[in-house]
């Protein structure tokens, strides 16, 4: 597909502990149109951030590696890019924004001074020109008297503004992608909704595709187009926002679905799926999610399930929808709950 | 600015008074007659009226404490009793040569220290590290003297190629004008005598340098790596910054905010506890001024000299915590 941007294929990113070797980044694979905005949705700790991360090549290192798989950009393999290259392509033409507006910019030098840096270091300006284009950005990212915040420094900005900041030097060399790692979740509800609203505007006023990461489908449900579902450092369903929405297939997507507040049920308590996420270790046996699914079957314990492909363009990791268990268990498979634990 | 420094200089008036009362008090806590201590066993009756008279000894004590403040403030020291000249006259070229010392021995300090630590964070668990934490350990845990005097052994005796003591070349010694010798001399214009000059402060410099450069080195390589996992470092990488930019703007400051501390503490302790090095060099700082006024009795110049160091010390604290306004935004004043 020649107008990807963002390909990745069998990523696999592995931590090396005390406690052993920890596959953070399991064999994920999807990709990011042109343009497109992309979400990742997971709870805490299925390896969200380890893939935005690899994807820049900044998994702190040790402990962190990658070992296998590929991440396509514009063609290129960023696992095989030489450290200079990298240097090249970060902040340049792909971007990414974290999820701690508090804490990501320097406290000891002025916005301007950050962004303008941002601004330097792909392209040859002077000083000069460079503040006006900052301030430029602070305004294009919906800053009120950039000229003066410009010479501020983080600790006397917001958590909102100092995220606009954030964005404003993100966008600041028009990245082809722009990866926001959880960018709203330290922000109060209010100041969501607007950021959320900046980077859509962003996205079609610069054809920027975007890399959406975060626990809350909410959030992907107002922007992407597309979702990838992981779990335990694995995909477990990718598809498009509407059909997830319609017909989730993964037993664990459904659960996300079911915990999301609906208007009409806002009386009522909050669903959410029982159990927590499994600790990770490699050569595990039978699918992640089984301790948790309330569909899980004997073979859901002794198997690693695959990436089903389904219509659509709709794929599930689940035997649901394998051809064979579909045959065997025309009820959609809910014979053995009780050999949970096994 | 203005009103913090003129605060912070408030704040000043009660430590100075603690300073006073602490060196007024150090000769009334000598036990039995002061006078009679200072003179010895075999002083006469008359000659310890005298001191008593002049030192102001029979008079009530807060009586006396006025007196030595109003003197203080005017700049009186007073008078030692070994050479009988005013110690505000006589103590500048000590003091100078302390300060003398003291900066080379922290500029020694600093440069090693603060590079070592950085590149010790920077290749961590290297052999670059693993080496310099190691020479830092030894560095700490060093006797000075022992280091002094093989120093001296080594680049004075055996190779000859530097002097083990003094200032100076003292068979044809400089005219003074500030008594920081380095300055004179280039104000005599005499480049051979400043090379003279510091050959001088080699050695000293590395024997009084060598605790601080040891602690300033592992207190910048923590604090370094402590910095580089934090976010703001990550935003600085993700931005293309390359490993130069991302250590030595970003990463350092932030990182030379405890280290500063640790540098003005240091440089407090150089300037005031140096005796056993300028002993050993021959230094004539005011390590050696107090400690010789030990060896005499000389009550009026340990009280003086003490306080001029712990003066001093006070002094660091405050430009260090200057220094801190001026470094990090986030500081209130
Ligand atoms: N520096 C590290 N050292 C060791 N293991 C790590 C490290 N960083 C991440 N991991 C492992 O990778 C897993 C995935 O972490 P990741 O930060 O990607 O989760 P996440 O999906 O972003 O979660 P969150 O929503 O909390 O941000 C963690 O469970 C942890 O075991
Ligand atoms: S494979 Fe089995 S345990 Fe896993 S999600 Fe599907 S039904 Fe549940
Ligand atoms: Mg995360």
């Amino acid at each position: 597909m020649p107008d990807m941007v963002l390909r990745l294929k069998d990523l696999q990113t592995h931590f090396f502990t005390d406690h052993g070797e920890v596959p953070a980044v399991d064999r994920v694979s999807f990709s990011v149109g042109k343009g497109e905005v992309v979400g990742i949705v997971g709870e805490s700790g299925c390896g969200k951030s380890v893939t935005s991360l690899s994807i820049m090549q900044l998994v702190p290192s040790p402990p962190g590696k990658i070992i296998g798989g590929e991440i396509q950009f514009k063609g290129e393999d960023l696992v095989q890019a030489s450290p200079k290259r990298m240097k090249q392509l970060r902040g340049n033409e792909i971007a990414m924004i974290f999820q701690e507006p508090m804490t990501s910019l320097n406290p000891l030098f002025t916005i301007g001074n950050q962004l303008q840096e941002a601004i330097r270091i792909h392209r040859k300006v002077t000083k000069k020109q460079a503040r006006i284009q900052a301030i430029d950005l602070l305004n294009q990212v919906g800053i009120p008297r950039a000229e003066a915040i410009i010479d501020e420094y983080p600790h006397q900005l917001s958590g909102g503004m100092r995220q606009r900041v954030m964005i404003a030097m993100a966008m600041s060399c028009h990245p082809d992608l722009l990866i926001a790692d959880e960018p709203t979740t330290a922000l109060d509800v209010t100041i969501q909704a607007q950021i959320l609203r900046l980077m859509k505007q962003l996205n079609e006023e610069n054809n920027t595709a975007i890399l959406l990461i975060t626990h809350d489908l909410g959030v992907v449900a107002e922007l992407c187009d597309r979702v990838v579902v992981m779990y335990a450092g694995q995909v477990v369903e990718r598809g498009t926002m509407r059909e997830i929405l319609k017909q989730p297939k993964h037993p664990y997507t459904k659960g996300l679905i079911r915990s999301l507040p609906k208007l009409s049920e806002r009386e009522q308590k909050l669903y959410s799926i029982p159990g927590t996420v499994p600790r990770l270790g490699v050569g595990q046996v039978g699918c992640r999610f089984a301790p948790r699914c309330e569909m899980a079957f004997t073979r859901c314990f002794q198997e690693n399930p695959a990436l089903y492909e389904l219509e659509n363009g709709q794929t599930a990791r689940c035997f649901l929808y394998d051809e064979i268990e579909r045959e065997g268990h025309p009820d959609g498979g809910k014979t053995s709950i009780g050999s949970k634990g096994t | 600015m203005a009103a913090y420094i003129s605060r912070r200089l408030l704040m000043l008036i009660p430590v100075l008074i603690g300073m006073t009362l602490i060196t007024f008090s150090i000769v009334h806590l000598i036990p039995g007659n002061p006078a009679q201590t200072i003179l010895g066993e075999s002083a006469t009756e008359t000659a310890i009226k005298n001191l008593e008279e002049s030192m102001g000894l029979n008079k009530p004590y807060p009586i006396q404490y006025s007196i030595y403040v109003t003197d203080l403030l005017q700049g009186d020291l007073g008078t030692s009793l070994r050479s009988k000249a005013p110690i505000s006259k006589e103590i500048w070229p000590y003091i100078a040569a302390t300060f003398e010392l003291t900066l080379f021995a922290m500029i020694f300090a600093v440069v090693i220290g603060v590079n070592a630590g950085i590149i010790s964070a920077w290749k961590q668990n290297s052999w670059f590290d693993f080496l310099a934490m190691l020479v830092a350990l030894i560095g700490v845990s060093m006797p000075i003297f022992w280091l002094a005097l093989m120093e001296q052994w080594i680049f004075a005796q055996e190779l000859g190629w530097l002097p083990a003591y003094g200032r100076q070349n003292n068979r044809d010694p400089m005219e003074a004008i500030t008594h920081f010798y380095v300055l004179d001399a280039m104000l005599h214009l005499d480049f051979s005598r400043i090379i003279g000059i510091l050959k001088h402060l080699i050695l000293p410099s590395i024997a009084l340098g060598t605790i601080p450069m040891a602690i300033i080195a592992r207190m910048t390589r923590s604090s370094m790596l402590e910095v580089m996992k934090s976010d703001y470092i990550r935003t600085v990488r993700a931005k293309g910054a390359g490993q130069f930019l991302v250590i030595y703007k970003h990463a350092l400051k932030n990182a030379m905010i405890p280290v500063l501390t640790v540098i003005g503490l240091q440089t407090g302790v150089l300037l005031g506890g140096a005796i056993l090095t300028e002993t050993i060099f021959s230094w004539p700082g005011i390590g050696r001024y107090i400690y010789e006024a030990i060896n005499y009795r000389d009550y009026p110049v340990i009280q003086s000299g003490i306080l001029v160091v712990a003066f001093i010390f006070v002094i660091i604290n405050l430009i260090v915590d200057l220094l801190y306004t001026y470094i990090d935004p986030r500081v209130k004043y």
